[in-house]
């Protein structure tokens, strides 16, 4: 996403919207700094009622009284020009200028506003420099399954078809799967093999839920990292490795 | 040109990032340090001396060919290519402090901004110039930030430490850059 550089002449934001890119101003630092040089003051002695003053006017012709960033540092401006009214103790001594924190906060931004200009002076020189264009093709994606025959297809619910019993008629049963018995099953097998294939698992004549539940438990098994399973083509026979890292943890 | 240069201009005619020493070490077993050292300055010269409309740079730790600024107006006119948008202030802003201070949290960019930066930080992310590089300490481990090889490639620069010195500023900066 890019902002919108600061346009001269650019629309004034409607009453209820505020769009801070959109002003010439960064954030409430940016403005005080700007009255800051305006009035031509010392940063380090800055008559924080006038400053105050100039701040609200501002914030109000600049429509931004919505910005919470911006309305924080109003407050924190008058309540920094009310610390100064409050009498202070006898002697100078232990008397810390409510001041020194903003005095802070602005020099540190006035700092970060330097390094911008070196950045952006950096990034304007390259960006007038053209690099070669070419970018590197993305990773080819498995072939896709559009990109099968008819017959292939055919073939395909075929060979379902006929592992399943009698998919034509739908029997309501209470447990339609049973996915932790299929993981004792797949569990079981893996304890005795190291590797295994789909057709292993489901027999011909396997019922839908036996075949659903095998499926799920083996993908459980494999979110668990307790076997890998590997299916080199679309449609090939499924096949289950045990997981040597699982074993030795 | 000896035959390393022209193998190593190809391979930097080849690459569209910048391509880091070592990486064309690898190029030719062969070739020593040295000898690429000297093939680069021979290629760079090649194109200095001769007035090509490119010119070899190092950037972002590697070697890459760029075009000439002077040609930059007359390309994007023909719309062969197109400079990147520029970065918003807020975007600077934001990078200027990440740059000097990484890794640096959200938190500590909103003190020293004082605006609040989510989107800013997630634009810079989403443009690859930053990136997450840890988690800081206190409340909720927040995500701690800093610059990437894309920033430097961004910036045209070499390495971080060639951004001023903190000390070098008019204003010095609280803490030195931090190499990454």
């Amino acid at each position: 996403m890019m902002e919108v550089p600061p346009t001269a002449g650019a629309e004034l934001p409607g009453p209820a919207s505020f769009v801070v890119e959109l002003t010439d101003f960064s954030g409430p630092l940016d403005l005080l700094l700007t009255l800051i040089r305006e009035e031509q003051v010392d940063i380090y002695d800055i008559p924080i009622a006038r400053v105050a003053e100039q701040f609200l006017q501002r914030i109000r012709t600049l429509q931004l009284n919505e910005a919470a960033d911006y309305l924080e540092m109003a407050a924190r401006l008058l309540r920094i020009k009310a610390q100064l009214l409050l009498p202070r103790p006898e002697g100078d001594e232990g008397w810390d200028d409510p001041r020194a924190e903003l005095v802070r906060r602005l020099l540190e931004y006035q700092q970060m506003r330097e390094v911008v200009d070196v950045l952006e002076r950096a990034g304007e020189e390259r960006r007038n420099r053209f690099a070669r264009a070419y970018l590197p093709q993305a990773a080819a994606p498995p072939e896709s399954p559009l990109a099968l025959s008819l017959s292939e297809l055919l073939a395909a619910v075929d060979r379902i078809l006929r592992v399943t019993k009698d998919p034509g008629v739908h029997d309501v049963v209470p447990r339609a799967i049973d996915v932790p018995g299929a993981i004792g099953v797949i569990r079981a097998l893996l304890a005795l093999r190291a590797h295994a294939r789909w057709t292993d698992l489901v027999t011909r004549g396997a019922e839908p839920w036996q075949v659903l539940s095998t499926l799920l438990g083996l993908l459980e098994m494999a979110k668990l990292g307790e076997c890998r399973v590997q299916q080199p083509r679309p449609f090939a026979n499924v096949e289950i490795t045990r997981d040597a890292a699982s074993e030795a943890a | 040109m000896t035959p390393l240069a022209k193998l190593l201009e190809a391979a930097l005619f080849a690459s569209a990032r910048p391509v880091p020493t070592e990486e064309l070490l690898a190029l030719d077993p062969e070739a020593s340090r040295a000898a690429v050292a000297a093939a680069l300055e021979e290629i760079r010269e090649h194109y200095d001396v001769e007035g090509h409309g490119v010119e070899l740079t190092e950037i972002g730790g590697g070697w890459q060919i760029l075009t000439r600024a002077e040609y930059t107006e007359a390309i994007e006119r023909a719309q062969l290519a197109a400079r990147p948008a520029r970065l918003s202030a807020a975007a600077l802003e934001t990078l200027a402090l990440i740059a000097y201070r990484q890794p640096l949290g959200r938190a500590e960019i909103e003190e020293i901004r004082g605006v609040s930066v989510g989107s800013v930080l997630k634009s810079l992310h989403e443009r690859g110039l930053i990136d997450v590089v840890g988690r800081g300490e206190g409340l909720g481990r927040p995500l701690l930030y800093g610059t990437t090889p894309i920033f430097l490639e961004y910036f045209a620069l070499r390495h971080l430490e060639e951004l001023p010195r903190s000390d070098e500023l008019a204003i010095a900066l609280r803490a030195e850059p931090r190499a990454l």
